[in-house]
């Protein structure tokens, strides 16, 4: 408990000092998109590495974030943190109300079901031109503001989604850490066991589904404030398996581990700019060869390269966070 | 406490289970036996509402519950374990009895996120409450343990306090005694008569007979899926359709 | 009259692509029947059909019929490669770890094809020309006559294997009981790498047909994989008529929509009724139900 807190105390002084020696520069602007892919990496890795649940549709959350966001500050001139607020618990409503008959789908079918909702959910937004702007996206989004600060330089965007993606972190820690998260992971080990022992597990995958939803709508409407400019490619299939990606690779089941994940994925193609789109040839390169030898990703890889370098030193156990 | 009224189960054309009424009495412990096959794990699975029956009633204290899904049965009090253990691997010792006191508290998605004080206090009567169960079943210098790595009688102790963290009314036991030796079996004969003191109505499928003679009140015997016999130990001992259906026509 | 000319000529083009789904369906059953894998690197298989013809076509200036085998042929032994580095590697396989290793060889293979060949839409010329033929006032091109004439010769081609061929029968058994066909002396590792191999021919096979009609590129794999899944799912995931029927209803709901509704939501069609199945008959349309032993 008590080295959780020193651990996440320790997290959230190094992201929040990061920005000062590189004085809102370019590395300023990617860190933020790390903020917002760490959220949605998050709110995966509670359903797929704590209840075992996948979903290829998170992206569709994200995106319908975005765009509500969009739509209602630009055409309707809302105040853009009622709007937020608004959206976002409308898209937790919406995946509540489609948790029920898709949580009950497993395995397979549930991945199939999840991408069906989210290649819908981009047709729509691809279709609707005279709301959205259809595939040549929505421009003119306003920055968000808080009295007379607006946000809109790349140092106060930076604190503006970090302070949103530290809050959700730390809920997120604590959530796992709970009787909450217990359920989830006893789903995960065995959902027949979890039910006998009085775990009511079709309602608890439903809210955890609503709540990555919930996190990634949040995530949008930052993302449409930040951005200005937003385009239904941004919130396709590939971003749900770019989000795949960055849980597997950080860990499932470990919170800190999709943050990584996300700072790998996110930085990674802006190292290798000459890259570019071939990016999907080292995600899947990556897919396979983690699942196969490193099921436990990088938060489990890390510490056990560790353990091998420095073979004195026990490293205890449980912190599974 | 537990009523079974005619419950028949079938898989496609095969019929697991037909007509099988009888009552657990309370406070008791019952034995349900029989010989492989006769469908004594399937009984277990449509009575804790895994499977649902195909025809019948399952009543506990006098209410309808074959309606009920699992997790709605297990917080009436109508608990079970496994044949094969079930537990929660990847999760320590104390975790997996965490996890059985889920019906004994009530914290949700809100409470656990945003560490309310009540949560905090929940959460410390869970743990110390976990602790007195691995005290009860006699393991708890395992609670740090991962489950997954148990041996397969610590597991089954394990298994026995998570069941017995959601206050069961009645305990269900798939072939507890299975891969014990014979010390660990005599181990857990006095577990469960300890149960049974502390007011829980025991019921269990068992293939050895001498624990089953030890310790049961009743026993209910099952061939091929009908209901073969039901009375006292003694009474079934000397019951011939028994002695046939075990060891064949003469 | 004017309506049902349209009608029907939306029927018969969606019963074509109808079939290049029920392929597709098809060879997502073959490898789901004796391995229990869904596998999202499926419409892959189909795009590399297409794609490696118009290569061996235009850059090995091969003649079609040849262009057409090396296609099948090279996306035959990629599909026993990824089964060998992908699939047989994996110790814990859970569904989740296999849907994730399908999905990272599918956008594996899509990023290689599009590094090797690049983004562009290419056009495979149609087998026999492009004069329509003119039937109850509605055209049929000759490429649709190719594309039911292939489907049903795969289709019956499968029956005679699966049924009466000493490799059919045991990838049959694979798929009834796994344990039990070991027992028998059957190797179930040869039979899942089997099916891995056929499913990807006859996955090539429906790209290569339908790429005269709809053109071709890198991305094409990922919405005509979703459909095929559909159509199988629909079918009940068998690899028998029930595919068959669900990709010819598939395709033909799908082109009577984006005809008379709205082509911008065509897609949606397909991923309509692939959910409203999943929800209401997971068992696919043409079976019944039955509680699965625990």
């Amino acid at each position: 408990m008590k080295t959780d807190r020193i651990k996440f105390l320790v997290f959230a002084l190094v992201v929040l000092l990061i920005p000062l020696p590189l004085s809102g520069g370019y590395l300023t602007n990617v860190l933020i998109f790390v903020g917002i892919n760490s959220v949605l990496a998050l709110g995966l890795n509670l359903l797929l590495g704590y209840a075992g649940q996948i979903s290829l549709g998170q992206a569709a959350f994200f995106g319908l974030g975005a765009y509500g966001s969009g739509v209602l500050t630009t055409a309707y001139a809302m105040n853009p943190w009622l709007a937020m607020i608004a959206v976002a618990l409308c898209v937790a409503a919406f995946a509540f109300a489609i948790g029920f008959p898709v949580l009950r789908l497993k395995g397979h079918y549930l991945a199939m079901a999840t991408l069906g909702v989210g290649v819908i959910v981009n047709i729509a937004l691809n279709e609707t031109v005279e709301l959205t702007g259809g595939p040549s996206g929505l421009s003119g989004i306003p920055n968000l503001q808080v009295g007379s600060l607006t946000f809109d330089s790349d140092l106060k965007n930076y604190y503006l989604v970090w302070v949103f993606a530290l809050g959700m972190i730390l809920l997120s820690l604590n959530l796992v850490n709970s009787r909450f998260g217990r359920g989830l992971r006893a789903i995960h080990d065995s959902e027949v066991a979890a039910r006998v022992m009085g775990v009511n597990a079709r309602l608890m995958k439903v809210q955890v589904f609503t709540l990555s939803a919930f996190m990634s709508a949040i995530m949008g409407s930052l993302y449409c404030h930040v951005m200005t400019f937003i385009s239904p490619s941004s919130f396709g299939f590939s971003m749900s398996v770019e989000l795949l990606t960055m849980v597997v690779i950080g860990g499932l089941g470990s919170v800190y581990g999709s943050i990584l994940g996300a700072l790998l994925l996110t930085l990674l193609p802006e190292m290798l700019r000459t890259f570019q789109d071939y990016d999907i040839i080292v995600y899947g390169l990556l897919l396979i060869t983690m699942t196969i030898y490193l099921p436990g990703g990088l938060a489990e890889g890390i510490p056990a390269l560790f353990r091998r370098l420095v073979p004195v030193r026990k490293v205890t156990e449980g912190s599974d966070a | 406490m537990l009523s079974l009224n005619g419950i028949g189960k079938r898989f496609g054309g095969l019929t697991a289970l037909e007509g099988i009424s009888f009552n657990v009495g309370k406070g008791s412990i019952t034995g349900i036996i029989g010989p492989n096959g006769a469908g004594k794990t399937t009984l277990f699975n449509v009575a804790t509402g895994i499977y649902p029956p195909s025809c019948g009633a399952v009543l506990l204290e006098g209410k309808d519950i074959s309606k009920l899904p699992p997790e709605g049965r297990a917080r009436l009090g109508l608990v079970r374990t496994f044949q094969n253990i079930e537990l929660f691997g990847k999760m320590t010792v104390l975790e997996n009895v965490m996890v059985g006191l889920h019906t004994r508290s009530s914290s949700g998605l809100f409470a656990c996120s945003f560490r309310m004080p009540w949560q905090m206090s929940e959460e410390r009567r869970i743990r110390e409450r976990a602790m007195e169960l691995l005290d009860f079943v006699g393991i708890p210098e395992l609670a740090a343990v991962q489950a997954g790595t148990l041996s397969f009688g610590k597991g089954r102790l394990l298994e026995i306090a998570r069941a017995m963290a959601l206050e069961p009314k009645i305990l269900l036991m798939d072939e507890p005694a299975a891969g014990l030796n014979s010390s660990e079996t005599a181990d857990l004969a006095d577990l469960i008569k300890r149960i049974r003191d502390l007011g829980v109505t025991v019921a269990l499928v068992e293939h050895d007979m001498d624990l089953v003679m030890d310790i049961c009140d009743q026993l209910v015997v099952l061939n091929l899926g009908t209901m073969l016999a039901e009375g006292t130990p003694r009474q079934i001992q000397d019951n011939p359709a028994v002695i046939t259906a075990y060891l064949g026509e003469e | 009259m004017e309506l049902l000319n349209q009608v029907t000529q939306f029927v018969i083009s969606g019963l074509a692509t109808g079939a290049i789904y029920a392929l597709i369906g098809l060879s997502f059953a073959i490898i789901f029947n004796s391995t229990g894998i869904i596998n999202f690197a499926q419409g892959e298989f189909v795009m590399l059909g297409g794609v490696l013809t118009i290569f061996s076509l235009n850059v090995l200036h091969l003649p079609l019929v040849a262009a057409i085998v090396v296609a099948v042929a090279v996306t035959t032994i990629i599909g026993l490669v990824f089964e060998r580095l992908a699939i047989r590697p994996l110790k814990n396989a859970t569904p989740l770890a296999l849907i994730i290793i399908t999905i990272g060889a599918s956008i594996l293979i899509r990023g290689l094809v599009m590094l090797l060949w690049g983004k562009d839409t290419q056009a495979l010329p149609a087998f026999s020309g492009t004069d329509p033929i003119s039937i109850a006032g509605a055209t049929l091109l000759p490429q649709h006559l190719w594309i039911f004439g292939v489907t049903i010769l795969v289709i019956v081609g499968c029956r005679l294997f699966f049924n009466h061929t000493i490799s059919g029968k045991a990838m049959r058994a694979c798929s009834f009981n796994r344990r039990a066909a070991n027992l028998v002396g059957i190797s179930v590792g040869r039979m899942v790498l089997f099916s891995f191999v056929i499913s990807a021919a006859v996955g090539s096979l429906a790209g290569v047909i339908i790429a005269p009609l709809t053109m071709t590129a890198y991305d094409v794999g990922v919405m005509l994989g979703l459909k095929g899944f559909c159509a199988a799912i629909m079918g009940g995931m068998g690899s028998g008529l029930g595919t068959v029927l669900g990709g010819l209803i598939l395709g033909t709901l799908e082109s009577l929509g984006a005809g008379l509704i709205s082509s911008g939501y065509k897609d949606a069609i397909a991923f309509f009724i692939l959910l409203l199945i999943l929800f209401i008959r997971p068992q696919g349309l043409f079976k019944k139900g039955e509680t699965e032993r625990v």
